[in-house]
């Protein structure tokens, strides 16, 4: 039996080796306190967390399947693939996860409002679903370019009851609409909750987002054992900030013989500079709280980066990934667009499902790695997200208007 | 070591003035201006300037420093050609000059080189509003060497327990954020302010000078009853970008813009002077 080693991160400031922790300004620093302390007392209290189990099972839909893609893995010719069906939960994406249990702990803190703010806009509607439910006020901010290519989810959000802010600086994207939160959250701490979306931030935000991803990895690891009676060789997920992705790796990370494999986007390619993979063109910086691998200039400016999926086309990628990253735990990789258009489409024509594109570059990546593996290896790749919301923006790509 | 804002700040209090710091963007609209601005704004009452260095994501600011980033940014002005700029304007006035810069530039310039290089320049101090003590060890034992101030924020959410963190770590001065905001955002109530600020100087002993939100003499002279200084950051950008709009309309010049922000300070000068 091969010894599980011990994975113990963030320390007790948040830091992961030497990327995390609280770059935060100084009128928020209180409220990164009160979240601590109220989310270790979560975490011990009974009644919060059988709510959170109930919710989880009866409103999100868990468990997720683990899927034996059979028609992939014969095509591919290589490793036995199996998808954890994230697509499945309620609303169409791993998100909901994270809002489920955020939300319910601003209720015990006895918030009245939640803000977001969101990229691909699956983050945006998991939070204004959840709030809907639990008769919270809720404001979400979206970059405007986002919200161009992700029409429908502005829609969804407002059907759901949100206020949806269009932030028009910078790149318009992303970042942008994560600074325009934190501006919210300045000047509304009293009554407010920020829930961020990914595994980002000052702490304690990238170990509860990831805590409450968790439930992924947990899932997976009991399905696997229950279908294979053993652990998979290799995890494969897409990263942008990266909570599906930790979901999925961190309650493997004391398994020495499960290698992890994180996917980030490299857009039009990394040599052509229209990209998001920040661990192959990046270095370290510090952004919106968090110390970990940007994209920038010499002199310290953030970068213009670039996808095809609203939800990867980020310039900083969660702490705990570039942690990962230094002491050789996990590799993490790209995928460019047209690859993962590929994989797009192949996953909807030989299983009948239809991939987000962010969760496409995981499945492109699989296309490489399957092959290479033999055929009694096991991969898990996370099926973060559904496609729904992107076949608009591929039928106009495609030049086919379908309006 | 005397330095030159101790100076500010003592000077100050042997005539019983206040000390006055507004806020310009480097680089807005160029670095020539800025240079002149510095001079004028001196010459106008200011005891210490602040330079903000710009920065493409700058989380704490409202719009208006944001505009005044994004263009300072569209020819690239960066963290080296500022400490160039003080460099050249050291030789020719003594006021004190303190860098407000977000962490990351300073990160890619590395702690120590950026200590050694802003202090040889002549710059005076440094305040990173994303930067809080528990994270700052290894600026402020390069500042610490090179004898650049650390000017530290507390705001209407720091309790004692951070009031005393926060003074600990401070040097030069101490950066009360009037309000639970950003930049520019409506002033709260002053007696409010006044008392979370003489709360501040029940636990230390080194100067509080309050900014955010405040735009009128009348507003600085108040504050001032407490504070030991007032900074006035959005308001003045607001009379450089009238400036830079004017010019623009093809109604004005650079001196005329240098000259508007210059006689905006002298009246908030007057503000605090007066009895």
């Amino acid at each position: 039996m091969i010894q599980k080693k011990r994975y113990m991160q963030p320390d007790r400031q948040g830091h992961y080796g030497e990327f995390g922790g609280v770059y935060s300004p100084e009128v928020l620093m209180a409220a990164h306190e009160e979240l601590t302390a109220a989310y270790k007392a979560a975490r011990k209290d009974r009644t919060f967390k059988a709510e959170l189990a109930d919710l989880l099972k009866q409103y999100v839909g868990r468990e997720t399947p683990l899927y034996f893609a059979r028609q992939l893995t014969e095509k591919l010719g290589g490793a036995r693939i199996y998808l954890k069906r994230e697509d499945l939960a309620h609303t169409g994406a791993h998100k909901i996860n994270n809002t489920v249990g955020q939300v319910l702990l601003a209720k015990h803190m006895g918030k009245k409002r939640v803000i977001a703010e969101t990229g691909a806009g699956q983050h945006g509607v998991a939070t204004a679903t959840v709030a809907a439910m639990m008769g919270l006020k809720c404001e979400v901010y979206m970059g405007t370019e986002d919200m161009q290519r992700q029409a429908l989810n502005v829609y969804r959000m407002q059907l759901l009851g949100a206020t949806v802010h269009g932030v028009g600086t910078g790149s318009c994207t992303l970042k942008d609409a994560i600074s325009e939160a934190m501006r919210d959250w300045c000047a509304s701490v009293g009554d407010t909750h920020y829930v961020l979306g990914s595994v980002l931030g000052c702490h304690p935000f990238p170990m509860i987002v990831r805590d409450f991803q968790s439930v992924i990895g947990k899932e997976a690891r009991k399905q696997i054992l229950k279908a294979e009676d053993r652990l998979p060789d290799l995890l494969i997920a897409c990263v942008g900030g990266g909570s599906n992705a930790i979901g999925l790796f961190h309650p493997f990370l004391g398994d020495p013989t499960v290698s992890m494999m994180g996917v980030e986007a490299a857009g039009h390619g990394v040599e052509t500079g229209q990209h998001a993979a920040r661990f192959s063109g990046g270095e370290v910086g510090v952004l919106q709280g968090t110390r970990t691998y940007l994209l920038q200039d010499q002199n310290g400016q953030i970068n213009l980066t670039h996808s095809v999926s609203a939800g990867l086309d980020y310039a900083a990628v969660g702490p705990e990934h570039a942690h990962l990253r230094d002491i050789g735990r996990a590799r993490y990789v790209s995928i460019k667009d047209d690859e993962a258009m590929e994989a797009f489409d192949l996953l909807s024509r030989t299983e009948g499902i239809i991939p987000a594109l962010e969760s496409s570059h995981a499945v492109a990546q699989v296309v490489k790695q399957a092959p290479k593996m033999g055929k009694n290896s096991l991969l898990i790749c996370n099926l973060s997200g559904r496609g729904d919301k992107d076949v608009y923006q591929v039928a106009r790509m495609r030049g086919m208007g379908i309006d | 070591m005397t330095t030159r804002i101790d100076q500010a700040f003592k000077a100050a209090r042997n005539t019983g003035r206040k000390v006055l710091i507004p806020y310009i963007m480097a680089g807005d609209p160029d670095l020539a201006t800025t240079e002149a601005l510095i001079l004028r704004l001196a010459e106008a009452g200011a005891d210490i300037i602040e330079l903000g260095i710009p920065f493409s994501d700058p989380t704490a600011d409202g719009p208006t420093i944001l505009q005044a980033a994004t263009r300072a940014l569209t020819h690239n002005t960066s963290l080296t050609q500022v400490i160039d700029l003080v460099k050249r304007v050291r030789q020719q006035t003594d006021v004190a000059l303190v860098l407000m810069c977000y962490y990351n530039p300073v990160v890619q310039y590395g702690d120590e080189a950026f200590a050694r290089d802003a202090v040889a320049a002549g710059i005076d101090g440094v305040i990173i509003p994303d930067l809080p003590p528990e994270e700052a060890h290894s600026l402020v034992k390069a500042a610490r060497s090179h004898g650049l101030a650390t000017i530290f924020l507390l705001a209407p959410t720091s309790d004692t327990a951070r009031i005393r963190k926060v003074s600990r770590a401070a040097t030069g001065f101490i950066y009360y954020v009037s309000l639970a905001g950003i930049t520019g955002a409506a002033l709260p109530d002053m007696g409010d302010i006044s008392r979370r600020v003489s709360a501040i100087q029940a636990e230390t002993n080194k100067p509080v000078a309050v900014g955010f939100g405040i735009r009128t003499p009348e507003q600085a002279h108040r504050l001032a009853q407490t504070a030991d200084g007032v900074i006035v950051g959005t308001a003045l950008v607001k009379v450089i970008e009238q400036g830079i709009q004017k010019m623009a309309d093809g109604d004005g010049s650079s001196a005329d813009l240098v000259a508007d922000a210059a006689a905006y300070v002298a009246s908030l000068r007057a503000g605090l002077d007066s009895n």
